[in-house]
């Protein structure tokens, strides 16, 4: 979900413009806060715009203006507003973004906002997500999105395979073991590894054996590819050129160009974030049985992850008015209808516990399940992961999954290459 | 004449060439989510639908957004033609050597990254109280249009004979009848040219529009289309095939309605040798 476009070298050059004080916007009259929200799903829109109405309608004197913006464009949008002074009240975005955005000093610290009853309803694990220099929190971390496997479950039962659950989820082998049975030389693959953008993936499913691929020492972060970092490179690859149990003609796919192979039969599954369930819903044929596949386990389930947030403008004149205003937003009750909307999982335990996100209607118990594994994604906090993401990562791991180059010269890349990059960030 | 089916036959392709992206974006706009996830599309919707069109207008105020669309290109396509026109006819009739130079200086303008000037841009909008105006729009579009359309109307100016304008001038005719009468008829296929250029771009135009822009009421089009997209590249391609479809209306529409202009007024300025 990261956006880094071309506006992103900007305000490194511009910054003697400069940011406004915080200040803490105790207001007398009536007030109007900007949200710029991000939500695009149909469902999502609408629980927004509805819960904005909720809150206009019970404070009239806290009116909150509902601002949609895009993924696709809120880094450029943002950084013009932030230079500008002009940053809407409350902010939707995501802790990659917000990291930068929060050492840009663009960001107050939220620590002595919020409220006891929101910063206790969220996970730790959450909160580390948002935490950001010297330990501030910049934002208020809602919805997270887990790794899962949507399957057809015709050809699982066919195949007589166990079908997991989260108390009995699948290991590795288990599931390199299931797509070898699912494999039908010719005419059917186990599953599509769809890995036109490999790294965030790799990085996140890593964790399952602890491989973390960055680590800091003496203040200086560097990258190391071990044992642990080679264990879901090595097994995805396998699964292309040796079990022949993936589609190699997926590798240089986006998310969700498999579907239409997959809903023929062609695939039998296919990896993919929580949200992908809401694809299969509407695009499946008739009577399409699809079932959801909890997050494989390693030496554990820890998946990383980042977080959507809400966050506060630095120079905000009205940050007690935004943070009351997000502390209804994102209330058990409400961040479950949020996550409901965009098919993601909420990071709130009340949420959690919502009977619309225990339901078995659309795997939606074993999505919110997932979210208990979730935990900081160790490339957050590194400075210079977006360059090295880009320039050394991805290309060499396309390279390794389309077999050029071997796992040792996939290491080597990915270690030397990356660690001259990393070098130029380090302070 | 043995040949013209075979220009026909290659006008046809060029033809479905160019009309390919506005007729699968048709197709796609009438199709369901569940078409659209097939693994043979069609051309035609086996089961045609308007809910994305419903959902476009239902969730997005597209109404609304084309009209500041057409408001501000229009007025920015104007104000550019007005401005350029008199200046590239100066710089071409009235030579010295500082319009080699000025003219250089217009193109050299053209080469500068815009995303440079974006938050200079900002800021000095912003003293001027413009931000999230569609009168600040407008001069961001006439200054970024007017270079451009120097640069292309000064061609066609050129193109004029002065020997017309002398002889107009030696029948008695005075400055201003000359340009009327003379000039205008023959520059009207490069006004018209640089008009279009100068609303499709403003049309067009997101960047500026993003960060200048705060209101919802104020979006223009492609500020409302982006919504339609999500993280990763994912996008609802129904309502934004039904959305994009509608944008791309009133342009051809303009198109249609002044493109004949671009030829008929270059069949009116032959000179006898």
């Amino acid at each position: 979900m990261q956006r880094r476009t071309l506006l992103a070298a900007v305000p490194a050059a511009l910054a003697a413009v400069g940011t406004a004080g915080c200040s803490s916007g105790d207001s007398d009259g009536p007030v109007t806060l900007r949200f710029l929200s991000l939500a695009w799903q149909k469902d999502s829109i609408a629980a927004n715009k509805k819960l904005v109405a909720a809150w206009n309608a019970k404070h009239p004197d806290i009116t909150v203006k509902y601002v949609q913006g895009s993924w696709d464009n809120v880094h450029d949008q943002l950084v013009t507003a932030f230079e500008g002074g002009d940053a809407p009240d409350v902010i939707h975005d995501e802790s990659p973004d917000i990291a930068g955005f929060a050492a840009q000093n663009y960001l107050q610290d939220m620590t002595d906002l919020l409220p006891s009853a929101l910063k206790s309803d969220i996970s730790q694990q959450s909160w580390d997500t948002v935490t950001f220099a010297g330990g501030g929190i910049y934002g208020v971390p809602f919805l997270q999105e887990s790794q899962i496997f949507v399957a057809n479950r015709k050809l699982l039962t066919q195949a007589k395979v166990r079908i997991p659950t989260v108390d009995a989820p699948w290991s590795w082998d288990e599931y390199a073991e299931v797509c070898r049975k699912l494999t039908v030389k010719g005419k059917q693959y186990g599953v599509a590894w769809p890995l036109s953008a490999p790294v965030n993936k790799v990085l996140n499913l890593s964790l399952n054996f602890g491989g973390t691929f960055f680590g800091t020492s003496g203040g200086k972060t560097t990258v190391h590819v071990g044992d642990n970092e080679r264990q879901v490179l090595q097994r995805i690859h396998a699964q292309l050129w040796t079990d022949h149990s993936a589609d190699p003609a997926t590798v240089g796919m986006k998310g969700a160009d498999p579907l239409p192979a997959y809903f023929a039969g062609k695939y039998a599954m296919v990896p993919a974030g929580v949200y992908f369930r809401q694809q299969v819903v509407q695009g499946a044929p008739k009577g399409f049985d699809w079932v959801t596949i909890p997050p494989l386990k390693g030496t554990s389930q820890h998946q990383g992850a980042t977080s959507q947030t809400l966050s506060i403008p630095a120079d905000g004149e009205h940050q007690k008015e935004a943070m009351q205003f997000i502390a209804f937003l994102l209330n058990g009750t409400n961040q479950a209808t949020l996550a409901l909307g965009d098919w993601l999982v909420p990071t709130s335990r009340k949420a959690a516990t919502d009977p619309r996100l225990t339901t078995t209607k659309d795997d939606w118990n074993v999505a919110t399940a997932s979210q208990k594994d979730l935990v900081v994604a160790p490339y957050l906090k590194v400075d210079g992961f977006d360059e090295w993401k880009t320039k050394v990562a991805t290309p060499a791991m396309q390279q390794y999954f389309n077999n050029k180059i071997s796992l040792d010269a996939l290491a080597d890349k990915l270690v030397s290459d990356g660690n001259d990059v990393l070098k130029r960030y380090q302070k | 004449m043995r040949t013209l089916p075979l220009k026909y036959l290659a006008l046809l392709g060029y033809l479905v060439f160019l009309a390919f992206p506005l007729v699968w974006l048709a197709s796609t706009a009438l199709k369901t989510p569940r078409e659209m996830a097939s693994l043979h599309p069609t051309w035609i919707p086996r089961h045609p639908t308007l809910a994305n069109f419903g959902e476009a207008f239902h969730e997005q105020n597209l109404t609304q957004s084309a009209g500041n669309s057409l408001l501000v290109a229009l007025t920015a396509a104007v104000l550019t033609v007005l401005l350029a026109l008199p200046a590239a006819y100066a710089l071409v009739r009235f030579s010295s050597v500082l319009n080699k130079l000025a003219l250089g200086w217009v193109l050299v303008s053209q080469v500068f990254p815009f995303v440079l000037v974006i938050i200079p841009l900002f800021l000095i909008l912003k003293q001027l109280d413009l931000v999230n105006t569609r009168g600040g729009l407008i001069l961001v579009y006439l200054t970024f249009n007017l270079p451009f359309a120097l640069w292309m109307l000064q061609g066609y100016v050129r193109g004029v004979p002065r020997e017309l304008e002398e002889a107009a001038s030696v029948d008695g005719a005075g400055r201003l009848r000359i340009l009327r009468t003379v000039v205008a008829p023959l520059l009207a296929p490069g006004v018209v040219a640089t008009f279009l250029f100068a609303f499709i771009s403003s049309w067009n135009e997101f960047m500026f529009a993003l960060v200048l822009l705060k209101d919802p009421d104020l979006a223009t089009l492609p500020l409302t289309l982006v919504r339609f997209k999500g993280a990763d590249g994912v996008a609802r391609l129904g309502p934004l095939a039904a959305a994009a479809l509608l944008a791309t209306v009133p342009s051809l529409a303009l198109f249609a309605v002044i493109q004949r202009r671009l030829t008929t007024g270059l069949l009116a300025g032959a000179v006898k040798g």
